[in-house]
């Protein structure tokens, strides 16, 4: 098992709102190796894109960064201020955000954005920065990228625009980057390259990503591990093969029975019964419990972490149990997906 | 873009003639000018030959289109009082105003974008708070009082600045100027202050509101998770993001400056247009009137066609819609 290139350990973000405060990202621990994919996956308001700001410290009031660490090759980066967090975002992690018609500032040209985003951490002449711009948007399969240079994010299509977002992340070839559900808005083959291209980017430059999505097909494909959320929380986690094929938490299951067995690559997870509960009002124990098939009486109680012997793990009182594997103990903290 | 200007000129065609009927027919109806240029003990015929001589016998609608006839030939007219043409006389008037006006944008934008831009940055801070309540008053406060404080504190207490007038002027490009001497400058620094507050009251609520708007953006935080420094996050978005509006309102402002500087120019004596204006309506010297309003009127048509111009170059998605 080699050094985890990202490490979260307990992470916690709130929001401080009217009725209270709003813990958005409730304990969060994960680890992700060298060259390793791990999708993040969960319904709308789980906490996802929180978990990702908060990893590059990008949390604005009213929200703040209640606890944990961040460890990026080892070294703390919530404690980082100033300039000393300026170098290391964009060049040792970067993130693609889920929206691509809101990444781009609308009244600059996609190579002035692209130019200072290079600048941010290499003096190097103008016409070099675009050079190196311009081979990055080649390598994410921009059609004459010297064009795209030289328009205004408008004039390129959600699709596009995500791809540029991508390519401003691999800029730095940092050594993680976070990607919220960017392949959302890019059409089925499209996808697929970028998917592939991002396969092949992990394995040969030893990028670790961490695919945030909605999308099951896609995890299954292009992850080595998955961690599930669910209101705030990392609920299951394991090998993507292993979690897919038979899902530990109720959770996870419920997900996964919803997706029609003919799935279609790119279509959005349908929602698992009921509703997402409201992180303002969460019932006491587990947050799951109002929706689950297997809420027991000990529900009602904060649930523990149950660690299996093919290192999965979930959190819940009741896992569901497949006959080769018995929880090992309920003392665990974090997942490791290091390799 | 051709076609952009030819419409815009057009439009700007329409509204010089649209404003110049209203103009006409609302001075019309304020009063018999004759009334006010003679005595009142003098006989008839000497008014006769007045009235007939300004043209003031013949229907309204031929007076108008006598007026139209000479405007198109650049005659606008003589004025009644000062017995010479009327372009001629707000021209001579117009570089007085021109440089009060110039000046007190010059004072409102150097002071009102950095103000608005810290106190958008850093909305929470007590100084942010400080620059918001100094705007409020900047633009509830009523000029005319503004200026008599100012003329008490820096001419008569302090005795720093003159209290009013222009000062010594020098001859630049066939303009009268006052800001090319030391001298000339202690005489507008007043007025332009004064003129300046409003302006700047609504450039720093401006620059203020475009920069929280913009620093709680999506592309902001992209641009900080790419690790921009937080002057180019300023410097680069920020800045190019509110310049639209504000180079609006700039427009907005130098038009209206130079068109209404007329409460400055009067507290503070300053020899501008509006001071002649105000002493025209005063005495009801109907062409100097009608003449004003309609180079107003053609001031704000061609600031206005400025600010499309820059708008377009400023942003992108106007540019589209204009050239398509
Ligand atoms: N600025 C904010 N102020 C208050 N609450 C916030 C703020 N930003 C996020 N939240 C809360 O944090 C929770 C998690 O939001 P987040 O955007 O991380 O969800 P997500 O898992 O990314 O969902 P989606 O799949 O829709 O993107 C939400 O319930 C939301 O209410
Ligand atoms: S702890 Fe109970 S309610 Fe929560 S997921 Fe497990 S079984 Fe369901
Ligand atoms: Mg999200």
């Amino acid at each position: 098992m080699s050094e985890a290139v990202l490490s979260v350990q307990d992470l916690r973000t709130q929001f401080k709102t009217r009725t209270g405060m709003l813990n958005a990202v409730d304990g969060v621990s994960f680890e992700v190796g060298r060259g390793r994919i791990l999708g993040l996956v969960g319904e709308s308001g789980s906490g996802k894109s929180v978990t990702g700001y908060s990893i590059l410290g990008l949390i604005e009031p009213p929200g703040l960064i209640a606890g944990g660490e961040v460890l990026l090759n080892g070294r703390d980066i919530t404690r980082l201020k100033g300039d000393e967090l300026r170098r290391v975002r964009g060049a040792q992690i970067a993130m693609v955000f889920q929206d691509p018609m809101m990444t781009l500032n609308p009244v600059l040209k996609i190579g002035t954005q692209m130019i200072a985003a290079v600048r941010a951490h290499d003096r190097v002449s103008r016409r070099t920065a675009w050079e190196r711009a311009r081979d990055a948007l080649a390598k994410v399969g921009i059609p004459s990228p010297e064009e795209r240079l030289d328009a205004y994010p408008h004039q390129l299509s959600g699709g596009m625009r995500q791809r540029v977002a991508i390519a401003i992340a691999l800029l730095h070839r940092p050594a993680v980057i976070i990607a919220d559900e960017p392949t959302t808005a890019l059409d089925v083959s499209i996808q697929g390259q970028i998917l592939a291209e991002v396969r092949r980017l992990a394995d040969e430059t030893g990028t670790a990503f961490v695919w945030v999505t909605h999308d099951l097909a896609v995890v299954s494909s292009l992850a080595d591990d998955i961690c599930v959320m669910y209101a705030g929380r990392i609920v299951e986690t394991g090998a993507a093969a292993d979690v897919i094929a038979s899902p530990r938490h109720p959770y996870t299951a419920g997900l996964l029975a919803s997706v029609p067995a003919e799935h279609e690559p790119g279509e959005r997870l349908p929602q698992v019964p009921g509703s997402t509960p409201s992180l303002s009002d969460l019932p006491p124990g587990c947050a799951f419990a109002p929706r689950c098939f297997k809420a027991g009486p000990a529900c009602t109680t904060t649930p523990p972490i149950q660690k299996f012997e093919d290192g999965r793990t979930a959190l819940c009182h009741y896992p569901i149990e497949s006959n080769s594997c018995q929880p090992l103990s309920s003392t665990s903290t974090t997942y490791r997906s290091a390799s | 873009m051709i076609g952009f200007l030819i419409q815009r000129i057009l439009q700007a065609l329409l509204v010089i003639v649209a404003m110049s009927v209203i103009v006409f027919l609302g001075v019309y109806a304020i009063g018999n000018p004759i009334d006010v240029m003679i005595d009142p003990a003098s006989d008839q015929a000497l008014r006769e030959a007045l009235i007939h001589r300004y043209g003031l016998d013949l229907p309204l609608i031929q007076q108008y289109f006598v007026f139209m006839n000479n405007m198109l030939h650049g005659d606008l007219g003589e004025s009644f009082i000062y017995r010479l043409p009327v372009l001629s006389l707000i021209f001579s008037r117009f570089p007085a105003t021109l440089e009060l006006a110039l000046c007190a944008m010059l004072i409102a934008t150097c002071l009102g974008i950095p103000l608005g831009l810290w106190a958008g940055y850093k909305p929470d801070a007590l100084s942010s708070k400080a620059i918001m309540a100094f705007s409020v008053l900047g633009f509830s406060v009523p000029t005319f009082w503004v200026g008599l404080l100012l003329i008490m504190t820096f001419a008569v207490e302090l005795g720093w600045l003159p209290s009013g007038g222009r000062g010594p002027t020098a001859n630049v490009l066939g303009m009268n100027l006052s800001v090319t001497s030391l001298e000339g400058l202690s005489y507008i620094i007043l007025p332009a202050l004064n003129l300046a507050l409003f302006k700047l009251g609504l450039l720093i609520r401006l620059t203020r509101a475009g920069t929280v708007e913009v620093m709680s953006s999506d592309y902001v935080r992209f641009a900080r998770a790419q690790g921009l420094s937080e002057g180019k996050v300023v410097g680069l978005h920020v800045l190019k993001n509110i310049s639209i509006p504000i180079v609006t309102v700039f427009g907005l402002e130098l038009g209206s400056t130079l068109a209404f500087a007329v409460v400055t120019e009067t507290v503070f004596n300053w020899p501008g247009m509006g001071k002649l204006i105000i002493d025209s309506i005063t005495v009801l010297d109907r062409p100097v009137m009608v003449a004003y309003l309609i180079l107003v009127v053609f001031l704000f048509v061609l600031i206005n066609l400025a600010v499309d111009l820059i708008y377009g170059q400023l942003d992108p998605r106007i540019r589209v819609k204009a050239s398509s």
